[in-house]
């Protein structure tokens, strides 16, 4: 067994431990830890698939951004440590039986299919080649997605400004439907 | 066995997809499903990465796409958490299975 | 010039309308536009007089109004000639000089503009009746006549006397009506036309005679008896008084009366075609002026003998047409039209001042009263027929007509006489000697000069309208109204020396018993009781319609009400009865059935939703999982 095979097995069995305490534990801070832990393992992965610009990607967007995220608001939502209200909903049972029944279907299909196996070599510097992949072949896409961050960006504080439904004092109030009324509360 | 092959990549993949499904249908806090998702999303970028490195190891094309994966889930992950923050402020609690108020 | 003659009743038809929309509520603005428009109809009429006269061709400018291929073909349009243009200048005359006197007259009248809009639209009716080509148009505005006619009639109508007379004057005239269109639907059917050239021909040419063409003829006749008030369909015209004066006399003298005059002269081809229809035309106009004569000598409410006048005249040019004396039935239309309407307005005049109908609280007005007395009686000259008034001339021309029938004419004759004398009976009773009461006579005044200008317009054209038929003229006044073949009534003298006599022995009675009082009217009243009372109840028409007419009317009325009630009511009810039965019936098939399937489906539904329903948890793991469930089981079916 090589080193790569080595670390490869070692990565999958940190990200899928990981994982599996991320959807499994009680407590959804350390849900929080387990997850940046499965996340660089992904970026390990990555490394061992010649991908060093992605993987680099991934620890500061995953792990440095989107987890942090994800921590801030486990901070600003009460009750994070509460262990006693259950943390899984009535159909952990079904939902078992149904992902390991997709997992067999999935990995079924996998070792059914013949794949194209292309033995040429990865391109020398591949994160140059990235860089002007995505500023020629995938201008367009590179910039739509620059929109949709700077819209998410914005939106994201829109929505979660407080008050953000800003009522004009001078307006006639119009009585809000019971049902909305139950939920604003 | 001769060495790992891309169809342990895609086993991997596959196992930690499923792990993000099952965590997605659980999970009664809202941010432990986004983590779930957050799973199910690197689960599909192992994929990509796995092809672009074995199918088309020429053209990188995986790999871009790949980054725009993750450009896009950092925004939804962005978004989605400013609304779990409203949903919070307005609820008091974010327990998906009490968030059934479009229901109906 | 003469191709734009449809303009004329176009004036007053536009003057009715924007009164009617517009100006109603401004008084003197509406009654300016019906005046101005009928001034504009007047002086148009006369232009035309003046071409057409010199130019003796009959003008004809039609359009197809109705033309459903080649079994119905309807054109309408306006024809000019002697006749048309005479008749436009009497009715444009009459109806102006009405207009005038009526601001006098109604002044105050709480209804004044519509009363100008009524008037209006009679005159613009009037005058496409006389305009017509052909009988179709003819008969449209004869009915508008009968509606504007109906209305003036019926003007006052909080009076129930008014209302009533309205309505008497329009059913009356409707049974003549009835006659005309069926006459008409006989000459269509057998002719194929309605154009008076058309007709006109084909009475000529043969295409229609004998017994039809004669029966035709007196239905056509018919709608003149009816619309001039000749016996026994005369009963509407007295009773017509109920509408207000000015209106009584563009009606009654001018235009509506001489309507059916109008129509038997204009149709004069077709009677003469049929000679028992003529005889029948003679013979009712010849009764009708009698008896109307008769009656007119002993009634005491002035608008009463001037009615009973006036059905005497038009008897008399009815008569005059049956005999084939065109010139002279026309002839004395147009004069009669000028001193009766004379007298009408100068009888309003009369009633204005002293605000009573009869005759016998009246007295010594000419006092009071000189211009109306004075016009009053040119005009009671003018009927009476002594030189040279216009009445002379024309009278003189039907008791010419008359040659030939011994029998027309001592009754014409007989008419003259009694006309002379009631007319003057009338005029010494009214104008002259004492009041016989005073206090009637103090309020009594002279009218305005609205009033009175017109009376004297009148009184003029009441003298010198005859002069046309002068004998030393070419032809006289058969050369206005005949085109081709004039048909002269040659002068005699012999004759109008007796009929001059005639008239003068009236008036000398009349003068004797009502001036003088030499013999004692009350005296000869009661010694002939019975014909003095039969006369006074103008020969009890109204009441043997009242028990051989109404009375079995009502009886039958009320037959048919019981046939109502029992047997069609039954049958109705009896319907109505089964389709509630029906109805019933239905309402349980659609209760059991249709609404069964109706509600099943709803059931169906409901429960189909009830069912599916917890599908729909609003949790999005169950969706999530039912996605992933749905991709699972997809894969396995695969």
């Amino acid at each position: 067994m090589d080193t790569i095979s080595l670390a490869f097995y070692a990565l999958a069995f940190l990200i899928i431990a990981a994982a599996i305490f991320v959807v499994t534990s009680k407590n959804i801070f350390h849900s929080a830890i387990y997850l940046i832990l499965a996340l660089f393992g992904v970026a390990g992965v990555y490394v061992l698939l010649q991908a060093p610009f992605l993987a680099a990607a991934q620890v500061l967007m995953y792990v440095g951004a989107v987890s942090m995220l994800m921590i801030f608001a486990i901070m600003l939502t009460a009750r994070i440590a509460d262990q006693t209200i259950r943390h899984t909903n009535e159909q952990v049972l079904t939902g078992l039986l149904l992902s390991l029944g997709l997992l067999a279907v999935i990995v079924y299909s996998l070792w059914q299919t013949p794949f194209a196996i292309s033995s040429d070599p990865m391109p020398e510097g591949a994160g140059g080649t990235l860089g002007k992949l995505l500023l020629t072949q995938f201008a367009l896409p590179f910039e739509i997605v620059s929109v949709l961050l700077l819209g998410a960006l914005i939106g994201a504080v829109v929505i979660a400004k407080k008050d953000s439904v800003r009522r004009d004092p001078e307006a006639p109030t119009t009585p809000l439907p019971k049902s909305i009324e139950k939920v604003a509360g | 066995m001769e060495g790992i092959g891309l169809i342990h990549y895609l086993t991997l993949s596959a196992v930690v997809f499923c792990i993000g499904v099952f965590g997605m249908l659980t999970r009664r806090n809202a941010i432990g499903v986004l983590m779930s998702i957050e799973l199910m999303f690197n689960a599909v970028n192992i994929t990509l990465v796995a092809f672009a490195r074995y199918v088309t190891p020429a053209t990188i094309t995986g790999q871009v796409v790949a980054i725009f994966t993750i450009a896009v889930a950092a925004a939804e992950a962005t978004v989605a958490l400013a609304i779990v923050l409203l949903i919070y402020q307005h609820h008091r609690g974010i327990d998906v299975d009490r968030i059934n108020f479009m229901k109906w | 010039m003469l191709s734009y003659a449809w303009l004329i009743p176009v004036f007053p038809l536009c003057a009715m309308a924007v009164i009617m929309l517009l100006t109603h509520r401004n008084r003197v603005v509406s009654a300016a536009l019906s005046i101005t428009a009928v001034s504009i109809a007047f002086l148009y009429a006369w232009a035309i007089a003046f071409t057409v006269w010199g130019n003796p061709e009959v003008q004809r400018f039609s359009f197809d109004w109705l033309n459903l291929g080649p079994s119905m073909h309807i054109p309408i349009g306006i024809q000019i000639d002697g006749l048309t243009a005479m008749m436009l200048i009497v009715v444009t005359t009459v109806a102006l000089m009405v207009q005038i006197y009526s601001l006098g007259y109604m002044h105050g009248d709480p209804r004044f503009s519509r009363y100008y809009a009524f008037l209006s639209l009679f005159t613009m009716a009037m005058l496409t009746l006389v305009l017509a080509d052909n009988f179709f148009l003819m008969f449209v505005a004869w009915e508008l006549v009968g509606l504007a006619s109906y209305l003036l009639i019926g003007f006052w109508f909080e009076k129930q006397s008014a209302s009533d007379a309205g309505k008497k004057a329009f059913i009356t005239t409707r049974l003549g009506d009835l006659g005309f269109i069926i006459g008409l639907l006989m000459i269509y059917t057998g002719c194929g036309t309605l154009t008076f050239g058309g007709v006109f021909d084909a009475v000529k040419t043969g295409v229609l005679g004998g017994a039809f063409l004669t029966t035709a003829a007196i239905f056509l006749f018919g709608g003149a008896i009816g619309k001039s008030a000749q016996v026994p369909l005369h009963v509407w015209l007295p009773d017509a008084m109920e509408g207000p004066t000015p209106v009584w006399a563009v009606i009654h003298a001018a235009t509506m009366v001489v309507a059916g005059v109008y129509l038997v002269a204009r149709s004069l081809t077709i009677f003469m075609g049929a000679e028992t229809a003529a005889m029948t035309v003679a013979w009712i106009g010849i009764i009708t002026s009698l008896m109307a004569a008769s009656i007119g000598l002993v009634q005491n409410d002035i608008k009463r003998v001037l009615a009973f006048s006036t059905v005497s005249q038009l008897g008399y040019m009815i008569m005059a047409l049956g005999l084939g004396g065109f010139t002279a039935g026309t002839f004395h239309l147009m004069t009669h039209a000028f001193f009766k309407s004379l007298l009408f307005l100068g009888a309003g005049s009369v009633i204005h001042a002293v605000h009573t109908n009869d005759i016998r609280e009246m007295g010594g007005l000419h006092a009071k009263m000189k211009t109306t007395s004075i016009t009053f009686l040119i005009a009671a000259f003018a009927i009476a027929g002594i030189f040279p008034l216009s009445g002379f001339w024309s009278k003189d021309e039907i008791v010419a007509s008359t040659l030939g029938h011994p029998v027309f004419t001592v009754l014409t004759l007989l008419v003259a006489f009694m006309t002379a004398f009631y007319m003057f009976r009338l005029y010494f009773l009214t104008f002259t000697g004492t009041p016989r009461d005073k206090h009637k006579f103090e309020h009594a005044h002279e009218s305005p000069k609205v009033m009175t200008y017109p009376l004297i317009f009148l009184a003029v054209l009441s003298v010198v309208s005859g002069w046309i038929g002068l004998p030393w003229l070419h032809h006289g006044f058969s050369s206005v109204v005949y085109h081709h073949e004039p048909h002269h009534a040659e002068f005699h003298y012999g004759l109008a020396a007796i009929s001059l006599l005639v008239g003068l022995s009236g008036i000398g009675l009349a003068y004797l018993m009502y001036y003088k009082r030499r013999i004692d009217p009350d005296r000869i009243a009661t010694s002939m009781s019975g014909l003095y009372n039969t006369l006074l109840n103008k020969y009890y028409f109204d009441e043997a319609y009242e028990v051989l007419v109404i009375k079995p009317y009502y009886v039958m009325c009320q037959g048919w009400f019981w046939f109502d009630q029992h047997i069609i009511d039954g049958l109705v009810n009896g319907a109505g009865a089964f389709g509630v039965l029906w109805g019933r019936f239905q309402r349980w098939a659609d209760e059991t059935f249709v609404d069964g399937a109706v509600n099943g489906i709803g059931w169906l539904t409901r429960g189909f939703g009830a069912t599916i329903r917890y599908l729909q948890t609003g949790s999005l793991q169950n969706y999530a999982f039912i996605v992933f469930a749905a991709l699972v089981i997809l894969w396995i079916l695969r």
